[in-house]
């Protein structure tokens, strides 16, 4: 069974149906990229898989736990899910290290020091060995996003989520959380990714999928699909990001 | 007769500036304990604890504080129970300061943004997890000044305790004029307390804010 399953998931906000149908399932170890237009209803998906948004209608399983049952329990399977999200969202009142210590703390009930040993191979990992007592109010976005990685990958996750980590900063900024992907992705670790990042979608994933109108449009081998798209509407996306 | 304001009498105003603190603290403690019990229930996405904590806060807000100080006064007595006024004014005060403070706490938990409930989501915290690690810690920095500012409105609002034989800093006033028929003095002396006490209130509240760390 793969990692991640979506099996014809609908989303409706309200009378908008924003995924339509959705399919995809993504093994262990698998790069996905996930492409589309603004409002095609990429971060709904992702948001989806972990459980923060409900679903109406089909299933979604993650590491053989099914998200869309009511009695599915979301926090037990979100310390197998990491999350970064566009604008960091790093825990304003804690240090660099305080917030990576805070779920193993609270949720894992990992011992003190244990946690901290975790949190400063994590950040390490991210590059940010001299920023553990730094507050997230000290540190540039490009630093802000590097700790959330680790926030997240400190709790050991199966798979991780990104949406559009790389779109609130500053061009100068890009390549070093890029670089972090990419030694994750070294690391085999199984990654959904909503990027606008052309380029490292297809040097680093192995798949992609093109989001429009909620539905999957077109998916396939990353370099294939975004060198030779099939649809008219990836051909013209693609157009529209690389000019 | 009659006598001379005197450093006697300023000392008998600072011991009577006592109670108005003591009582101040005491509807702070027991009010602020109720208030993060309202100010939740105000927001937990539960409809029928939202509706009890509305409810509390507009019977408490809707009823003027010397109502209340009565009830609690002469009230209890119609049950044979019969309170001090110690423990009245404290009840009263309690009650209050637990209604106003509910009110703005809820406010401060409100602004605490959407994300931040998300991304403790998103690490596994369970609901009360993200609220007393995540959203709490950052109300409180943000709550810090409108709660001074309480704060300094409820020590001038004790000295409403003396309609029922209170004796604090306002009560403490009247007396002293009554004895020298001296009011410039005394009330002079009684409001430069109430201003030393609300002013270090106010400073204090500073200090911390300067100190802490806050979503910009
Ligand atoms: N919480 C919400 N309530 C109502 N509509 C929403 C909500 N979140 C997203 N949408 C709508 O869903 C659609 C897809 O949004 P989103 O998944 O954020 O797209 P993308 O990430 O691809 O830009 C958009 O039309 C957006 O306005
Ligand atoms: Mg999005």
């Amino acid at each position: 069974m793969s990692l991640v399953e979506l099996d014809g998931v609908h989303k409706r906000f309200g009378n908008l149906e924003v995924l339509s149908d959705v399919n995809l399932s993504v093994e262990e170890g698998e790069i996905v990229a996930i492409i589309g237009r603004s409002g095609s209803g990429k971060s709904t998906m992702l948001r989806c898989i972990n459980g923060l948004e409900p679903v109406q209608q089909g299933r979604i399983t993650v590491d053989g736990t099914e998200v869309t049952t009511a009695k599915a329990d979301l926090n037990d399977l979100r310390q197998r899910v990491g999350m970064v999200f566009q604008s960091y969202n790093l825990f304003p009142h804690l240090s660099v290290e305080r917030n990576v210590t805070l779920a193993l703390k609270v949720v894992r009930k990992t011992p003190l020091a244990e946690a901290r040993d975790i949190a400063r191979e994590t950040i390490a990992k991210v590059g940010l060995a001299d920023k553990l007592n730094a507050y997230p109010d000290e540190l540039s976005g490009g630093q802000q996003q590097r700790v959330a990685i680790a926030r997240s990958l400190a709790m050991g996750p199966k798979v991780m989520l990104f949406d559009e980590i790389t779109s609130a900063l500053d061009p100068e900024l890009v390549g070093e959380v890029l670089r972090v992907l990419e030694a994750l992705a070294a690391d085999g670790m199984t990654m959904l990714l909503v990027t606008h990042e052309m380029k490292f979608a297809k040097t680093v994933g192995n798949r992609v999928v093109f989001m429009h109108h909620g539905r999957v449009h077109e998916a396939g081998d990353a370099r294939e699909t975004l060198e030779q798209p099939r649809t008219p509407e990836l051909t013209s996306f693609l157009n529209a990001v690389l000019h | 007769m009659i006598r001379e304001f005197g450093f006697d009498d300023v000392l008998f105003l600072l011991l009577a500036a006592r109670w108005t603190i003591l009582l101040t603290l005491a509807a702070m403690a027991i009010g602020g304990a109720v208030a993060l019990v309202v100010a939740i229930l105000r927001i937990v996405p539960f409809r029928p604890a939202n509706w009890l904590a509305i409810g509390y806060i507009n019977l408490v807000q809707g009823t003027p504080i010397l109502g209340q100080l009565f009830i609690f006064f002469f009230g209890f007595s119609v049950f044979g129970w019969n309170v001090g006024a110690w423990t009245a004014a404290v009840t009263t005060f309690s009650i209050y300061a637990s209604a106003y403070l509910a009110e703005i706490w809820r406010g401060g938990l409100q602004s605490v943004p959407k994300t931040q409930w998300e991304s403790s989501a998103a690490l596994g915290l369970n609901y009360l997890q993200r609220l007393r690690y995540v959203i709490i810690p950052q109300a409180v920095r943000i709550n810090i000044p409108p709660t001074v500012g309480f704060l300094v409105q409820l020590v001038k609002n004790t000295s409403l305790a003396s309609v029922i034989g209170f004796v604090e800093l306002s009560r403490a006033g009247q007396m002293l004029n009554n004895a020298t028929f001296a009011p410039m003095a005394v009330y002079l002396t009684v409001a430069a307390i109430y201003f030393v006490i609300c002013f270090s209130l106010s400073r204090a509240s500073q200090r911390l804010e300067g100190r802490i760390h806050v979503a910009r």
